[in-house]
């Protein structure tokens, strides 16, 4: 394990960026979110949660696709990712182990047959460099999801106490990424990383979202839960805003739409909202009419209809975001602690 | 407030229990002090998780737009600021007065749990508030917040008192106070045209289009919005450009205007904490100097000052004059 | 050692005008009629009256690559449908007010009031707008960069 001291932690920034592109949580106007790193900007590793999550950079909101061109009766396709391709490789910094999982989450969507290209050659030049949560929040509840906060994965695993940070490469691309800034590093850290971790877990354990019962949601209850009462009451005070899917880590819905430009039409695509009245519009009309409907697709996609297509592996990570910032305080906890298993109460 | 509480639940389950209405508006308890959620409630029952607290800072003056369709008359408890969207819902038919029963409920500032996280307090577990202290109970200790400093925006400049009312549950006297609501409004257009589109371009670019200040406004209740109509040649989901984010703040504070009842509800609400109250505060101080003071949802009747003219009105070139930048 | 590429281009605004039918659009023609100039970056939309320019407009004039935007209508009180001006007086003070307040040079925007007897106000109107504009330069603050690639 390698070390570095919190003060020099410009150093390294420093020198990451000047091969790649170096995003790490930044605060801008008050408020912290992955942005491009330059010397000079308020660099934030302390922020537990950015207010949009890491997916930002696989999963940009909005993504230009192609372009295209119209002479005559001729019509050309641009393809525009070749941009991106040759562009170096980037090193998202600061990545919390459930926004880590988020982006597993997100493989299984955007990696299977067929592969979102797009998303494929984002992950492909991103490096993650992931860093253990040392003060969880009251609105955490990884642990729900058996996420271990204390010693995430990712290419490299960094631990940060009051002095220093630690470092951790674990595959090819964070010992490639190792090797660029060895020099800034000295040997050590084995045992305060240890500590750091049983006190982590102990505070973890403590959290009040820790022992979630999820229990109930299968895909065998499908039906059952589906079809429960409790739906109208908990949505009621939903205001149909986008908030929580914005914030969140796994959600990846998005709709694709052309611009016209002076020169030609731009396709972009940007992420949607389940909870939007106009989401999914189809000739006929929308296939959900009310925000009931739209309410339970978005909790029936998270905690049911994803696991059942994936090896029950649930697409809500426990980051807690949609905890914080639903304006009227509704949240995945509330569905989980109505709907789930009996040890919720 | 726990006495108000209590009161509140009692008439709430007269009112119930009585038939006279047949449903409560109110906000239920939520898992911790600060997370209450705006409910309704029908059975007596229910009404024991009615939570009347510090957090309860939601308007639920917008509910009673589909609650008021309802069959029988919907209780609602309405602070003061709530009471001037309910008169402007009310004026634009939006909301059918006779099937509301008002019960107008003391506010003595409600807080702003992010505030509380700001002020390095994390993992937030309880909050009590003893007169102008709050103490917060949380994972890593407890801490003593001063309270003017936590409360939310709009409370920090509230001089709203009840417009509307059926009944009233008042057991505290509110303390009277002197502020400028429109303070950050001058100090902005104090500044050059460089800065202030520094500040909104930083403001503004930090927007998520989640449409949370939209859907949570009282004032916007169109049943089909510009930005979601595909035939409006600019719907948009997302912030393609910068101009976007202009163009749906603008359009949005425009389209409030002169009946934005400034009840900072955008501001609450907005996951990056983007002062929207203050382009609101800038249409509402224009039309107090242009065309004399006016308070939308001081009444429920009267026309708004963008539905009426003078003869002499300001002239559009004339409204940099004598403030040039 | 002289640059040859830097060369300055001269910069003409698009300028874009919504007249009302009864007073500016004819105030045009008259101007037209009595051989009067005015540039011809000014691109006019005739409107049936200044007050059915919703703010969008003026929004997306800016978006699609105006530099400056100009509303004319009758004058107050000489309203074709009476009193449709008096309303865009009070939209348009505030509107412009706001976009200053944004950030936005308040040069950029500006209401006349041309009757259809003012041809030769309206070209001077429009000459004083179109230098006024030149001179602040290309708008830069309002404007979509997608509608401006390729250019």
């Amino acid at each position: 394990m390698l070390k570095i001291a919190k003060e020099r932690l410009n150093d390294l920034y420093a020198k990451i960026a000047e091969s790649m592109g170096l995003f790490i949580p930044i605060k801008r106007a008050g408020e912290v979110n992955y942005a491009v790193w330059a010397e000079g900007k308020e660099v934030s590793l302390e922020t537990l949660k950015t207010v949009k999550s890491p997916k930002n950079a696989f999963f940009p909101q909005t993504e230009n696709m192609m372009k295209f061109k119209t002479e005559g009766k001729n019509l050309e396709v641009i393809d525009i990712r070749k941009d991106w391709s040759e562009e170096k490789s980037f090193v998202m910094f600061g990545v919390k182990a459930c926004d880590y999982k988020a982006i597993e989450v997100l493989d299984k969507v955007f990696l299977a047959e067929p592969v979102d290209t797009y998303y494929q050659l984002r992950r492909k030049a991103g490096i993650i460099v992931t860093l253990a949560c040392s003060r969880p929040e009251e609105s955490c509840f990884c642990k729900a999801f058996g996420i271990d906060a204390t010693s995430p994965l990712g290419d490299v695993t960094t631990w940060m106490d009051e002095t220093y940070l630690y470092w951790q490469a674990n595959t090819e691309k964070g010992e490639a990424l190792t090797a660029l800034v060895q020099d800034l590093f000295t040997e050590g850290g084995e045992e305060e990383v240890a500590a750091q971790k049983e006190t982590t877990a102990a505070i973890i354990d403590k959290l009040p979202y820790s022992n979630l019962d999820l229990s109930r949601f299968k895909p065998e209850n499908l039906n059952e839960l589906f079809n429960a009462s409790e739906w109208e009451e908990m949505s009621e005070a939903c205001l149909g805003c986008g908030t929580c899917t914005f914030v969140c880590p796994t959600c990846q819905c998005f709709d694709i739409r052309d611009f016209k430009t002076n020169e030609g039409v731009l396709r972009y695509r940007c992420w949607d909202s389940c909870m939007y009245s106009d989401f999914t519009l189809m000739a006929h009309g929308n296939s959900r009419t009310t925000q009931m409907q739209r309410f339970r697709q978005r909790f029936m996609h998270k905690l049911v209809y994803y696991p059942s297509q994936n090896d029950g592996l649930y697409s809500c990570v426990g980051c807690g975001r949609c905890v914080n910032k639903c304006p009227q305080n509704l949240n995945i906890v509330k569905v989980i602690k109505t709907l789930g298993g009996k040890n919720n109460d | 407030m726990k006495d108000v509480e209590l009161k509140m639940i009692e008439r709430a389950k007269e009112l119930l229990a009585s038939g006279e209405v047949a449903r409560v508006i109110g906000w239920k308890k939520g898992e911790f002090y600060f997370d209450p959620v705006p409910a309704s409630f029908e059975t007596v029952e229910e009404l024991d998780s009615l939570v009347y607290n510090y957090f309860c800072g939601a308007n639920l003056s917008k509910y009673l737009i589909e609650m008021s369709k309802k069959e029988g008359k919907t209780a609602v408890f309405l602070k003061p600021c709530d009471t001037y969207s309910f008169n402007q819902l009310v004026k634009e038919h939006r909301i059918k007065r006779e099937n509301v029963y008002v019960i107008a409920v003391e506010c003595l500032a409600k807080l702003d749990i992010n505030k509380i996280k700001a002020q390095g307090v994390t993992g937030v577990t309880d909050v009590e508030v003893v007169d102008k202290q709050v103490k917060v109970t949380s994972l890593y200790g407890e801490v003593v917040l001063n309270k003017p400093d936590v409360v939310l925006e709009k409370c920090s400049v509230c001089q709203k008192t009840h417009q509307v009312k059926d009944e009233e549950i008042i057991l505290h006297e509110r303390p009277e106070r002197d502020v400028n609501r429109f303070a950050q409004v001058a100090e902005l257009e104090a500044m050059t045209e460089d800065e202030c589109f520094a500040f909104w371009r930083n403001q503004l670019s930090k927007c998520i289009r989640c449409n949370a200040c939209r859907n949570v406004c009282p004032a916007c209740s169109c049943v089909k919005c510009v930005f979601d109509n595909p035939a409006s040649g600019i719907a948009a989901k997302a912030n393609d450009d910068k101009f976007e984010e202009q163009l749906f703040h603008i359009i949005r504070a425009f389209h409030v205007a002169g009946r934005c009842t400034d009840c900072g509800e955008c501001s609450r609400v907005c996951p990056q904490n983007i002062p929207l109250h203050l382009l609101n505060r800038k249409f509402i101080k224009d039309i107090d100097s242009f065309y004399g003071e006016y308070q939308a949802g001081e009444t429920a009747e009267g026309k708004t000052p963008l539905t009426e003219y003078t003869e002499g009105d300001t002239e559009p070139n004339d409204v940099f004059k004598g403030e040039a930048k | 050692m002289q640059d040859v590429t830097t060369e300055k281009k001269e910069f003409t605004p698009n300028i874009v005008a919504f007249c009302c039918n009864w007073c500016s659009y004819a105030g045009a023609d008259l101007a037209g009629s009595s051989r009067l100039t005015y540039p011809a970056n000014v691109k006019i939309i005739r409107v049936p009256c200044s007050c059915r320019v919703n703010p969008m407009f003026i929004l997306k004039a800016f978006q699609q690559g105006a530099d400056g935007v100009i509303l004319c209508g009758c004058h107050p009180g000489d309203c074709h449908y009476v009193t449709g001006n008096y309303y865009t007086r009070r939209r348009i003070a505030l509107l412009y007010s706001f976009l200053n307040y944004m950030g936005i040079e308040k040069e950029r925007t500006r209401l006349e009031w041309v009757s259809a007897a003012e041809g030769a106000r309206f070209s001077a109107v429009m000459n004083d707008f179109v230098k006024t504009v030149t001179e602040l330069g290309e708008n830069k603050r309002l404007t979509d960069l997608r509608v401006k690639e390729g250019e």
